[in-house]
């Protein structure tokens, strides 16, 4: 089976968030960069189905030159083939991204393509019906478990306590959430041939939104200040008396 | 002309859907919903919609996004609405992603702000799980629009609207119902659900092994409360998926959430933001938890979690 995988470089912020001057992105000098944990095991799922049933998997990445680092982290994990929508500009809308997405890949065939759920950053749970609207195909979102049966991919989302299953027969695609399985770390040998594995790179021309990013806002702190009720053991009193006072005891 | 896209649960509209009916009027002209599947029009009146379309295919009473995305954007397209409005919930987002797939329109899902200006609306969304912001402008027509409804608390019209029911037929293939929902299959649920407990107890990179993870369950068995814990601890294997707390795991709201080794990130804060207490124990004074928690403990949670169930244990007699 060969699947597509749609992955995003966002900040790995850590404790602390910062705008730019220009309050337009997160201030991300000091920062690591990494994909959601969701698209981590979509690549994940991908590689574990052809590491089953063979067949290729290509990571596809819209994003600036430093996206490179995601994709071949994913090739270091078994992805086959690689490719970096490139633009610097951020401001690219699903819609925009669907585009981008179909037009670099209308040429190829997949038989899934799989994405997360909604992307770290921007979260607008819309990149994947897009795509799958676009082509046509079935797409079933949020799915924790992925099996397959007869042509057909088994889908399951959880709805509460309940699993939603759905069956898709493929092509297809499916948005994944973190959960679904535990992603793999690269192997030495994996980071080492993919420091060398080629990448296909497109230039990309200005999107064109219809949403159009106009800044980031930081939440308002509440400005509460933390009561300190001690340190080690000794606090244990000035815990007990809290959780009596918080009614829990 | 506003659509609203409403959602019912077991005959009853959505809190959520009641949400996105109140910032319906903001954008001026006559209001109208939309709902798949049968729906009760009479409490849609207190929210000043005028007409309610009734799209009369029961295929749709079982979820199907692909079919159901179909119907909206003809409804949409046939009734020339300017602003579709909806709840962001998981289902709405599907089926407006796919309308809005074809009818090539923008989309702005999870929108905290609105204000109209002319033939722009500007908006802001929750990004990043709900720990930052997106200021954005939509603009074209139709707009898409979702609302966070913990932003919109519902809020009836000043007059109430006829809430009129009209057919409308749409044009659905049994092609469109491929990716319909097939089956419901139950899950069983063990213990106190972490989403809906009073008490939380978290672990994460600080309990340092899966074992560790036993004083947390006693803790929790003694105050009634659920274990959860860090991305770190999932990750590691020491507890299930299901047991993260944060922006790709679990929401929590409990009266206390009793943090253990964990340094504060915000993907982890943003699951439990609604706490009403949060009693942080960390070696770290710098760790960014303590900007963050009401109460805060300073030590090796090791030392102190044993010393503390000791004392819960003589309270509570066991
Ligand atoms: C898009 C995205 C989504 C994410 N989603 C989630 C999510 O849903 N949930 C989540 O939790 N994370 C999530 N993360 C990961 C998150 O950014 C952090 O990496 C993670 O929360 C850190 O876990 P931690 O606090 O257990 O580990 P660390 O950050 O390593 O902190 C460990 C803490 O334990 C303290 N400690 C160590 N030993 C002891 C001891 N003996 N006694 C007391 N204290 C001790 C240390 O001082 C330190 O503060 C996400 C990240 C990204 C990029
Ligand atoms: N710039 C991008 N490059 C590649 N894939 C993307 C990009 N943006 C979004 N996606 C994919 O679409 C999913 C949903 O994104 P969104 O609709 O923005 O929440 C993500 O989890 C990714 O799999």
């Amino acid at each position: 089976m060969d699947i597509l995988v749609c992955i995003k470089r966002v900040p790995d912020t850590g404790g602390r968030v910062n705008l730019t001057s220009d309050n337009r992105q997160i201030d991300t000098s000091n920062m690591e960069f990494t994909i959601s944990p969701h698209e981590e095991c979509a690549v994940e799922e991908a590689i574990r189905i052809t590491e089953e049933q063979g067949g290729e998997v290509t990571v596809l990445a819209l994003g600036p030159e430093g996206t490179t680092e995601q994709l071949r982290e994913s090739i270091a994990k078994g992805a086959t083939q690689a490719i970096l929508l490139q633009s610097d500009d951020d401001n690219w809308d699903a819609h925009a991204t669907a585009h981008a997405i179909i037009n670099a890949v209308k040429d190829k065939k997949f038989d899934l393509i799989l994405m997360g759920n909604e992307a770290a950053d921007l979260g607008q749970y819309q990149v994947g019906p897009r795509v799958a609207t676009m082509l046509g195909v079935p797409c079933a979102t949020g799915v924790k478990a992925l099996q397959f049966q007869d042509g057909n991919a088994i889908a399951k989302r959880q709805d509460g306590n309940n699993w939603a299953v759905f069956e898709l027969p493929l092509p297809a695609v499916v948005t994944v959430k973190e959960g679904i399985n535990k992603p793999r770390h690269p192997s030495l040998r994996g980071i080492m041939a993919a420091k060398r594995a080629p990448l296909e790179q497109i230039a990309m021309d200005a999107p064109a939104p219809k949403m159009v990013h106009k800044g980031l806002k930081l939440p308002q702190e509440s400005g509460d200040q933390v009561t300190m009720l001690g340190e080690g053991a000794a606090a244990v009193p000035k815990i007990m008396e809290t959780l009596k006072e918080l009614g829990v005891l | 002309m506003t659509l609203v896209y409403v959602e019912y649960q077991d005959g009853a509209l959505t809190e959520a859907s009641q949400s996105a009916l109140s910032v319906a009027s903001m954008f001026g002209g006559p209001i109208h919903a939309m709902a798949l599947g049968s729906a009760d029009a009479e409490v849609l009146k207190p929210y000043g919609v005028e007409k309610v379309l009734h799209v009369a295919d029961d295929r749709l009473n079982t979820y199907a996004p692909g079919a159901a995305g179909k119907a909206v954007h003809q409804v949409i397209s046939s009734q020339s609405a300017e602003t579709v409005v909806a709840a962001s919930t998981a289902s709405a987002n599907e089926i407006l992603s796919r309308a809005a797939a074809l009818g090539d329109w923008g989309f702005a899902s999870a929108c905290t702000e609105l204000s109209v200006d002319g033939d722009v609306v500007n908006l802001t969304r929750a990004i990043w799980g709900g720990s930052l912001f997106q200021e954005a402008q939509l603009t074209g027509s139709p707009k898409l629009i979702t609302v966070d409804p913990n932003a919109f608390a519902p809020q009836q019209a000043t007059a109430p609207g006829a809430a009129e029911v009209e057919a409308v037929s749409v044009a659905l293939d049994d092609a469109d119902f491929v990716d319909q929902l097939k089956a419901v299959e139950k899950g069983e649920q063990q213990g106190i659900p972490l989403a809906s407990a009073k008490v939380v107890i978290g672990g994460g990179r600080g309990m340092g092994s899966e074992e560790a993870f036993s004083i947390l369950e006693e803790l929790a068995g003694l105050l009634n409360g659920a274990v959860g814990g860090s991305r770190v601890a999932t990750n590691n294997g020491w507890r299930s998926h299901s047991d993260q707390i944060g922006q790709t795991g679990t929401q929590i709201g409990p009266d206390v959430y009793i943090a253990c080794g964990i340094s504060g990130a915000i993907q982890h804060m943003v699951g439990c933001k609604n706490s009403k207490n949060i009693i942080a124990i960390n070696k770290d004074a710098e760790a960014p938890i303590f900007q963050r928690a009401s109460h805060g403990v300073l030590g090796d949670l090791h030392e102190i979690l044993p010393a503390l169930i000791e004392e819960v244990k003589k309270v509570k007699g066991v």
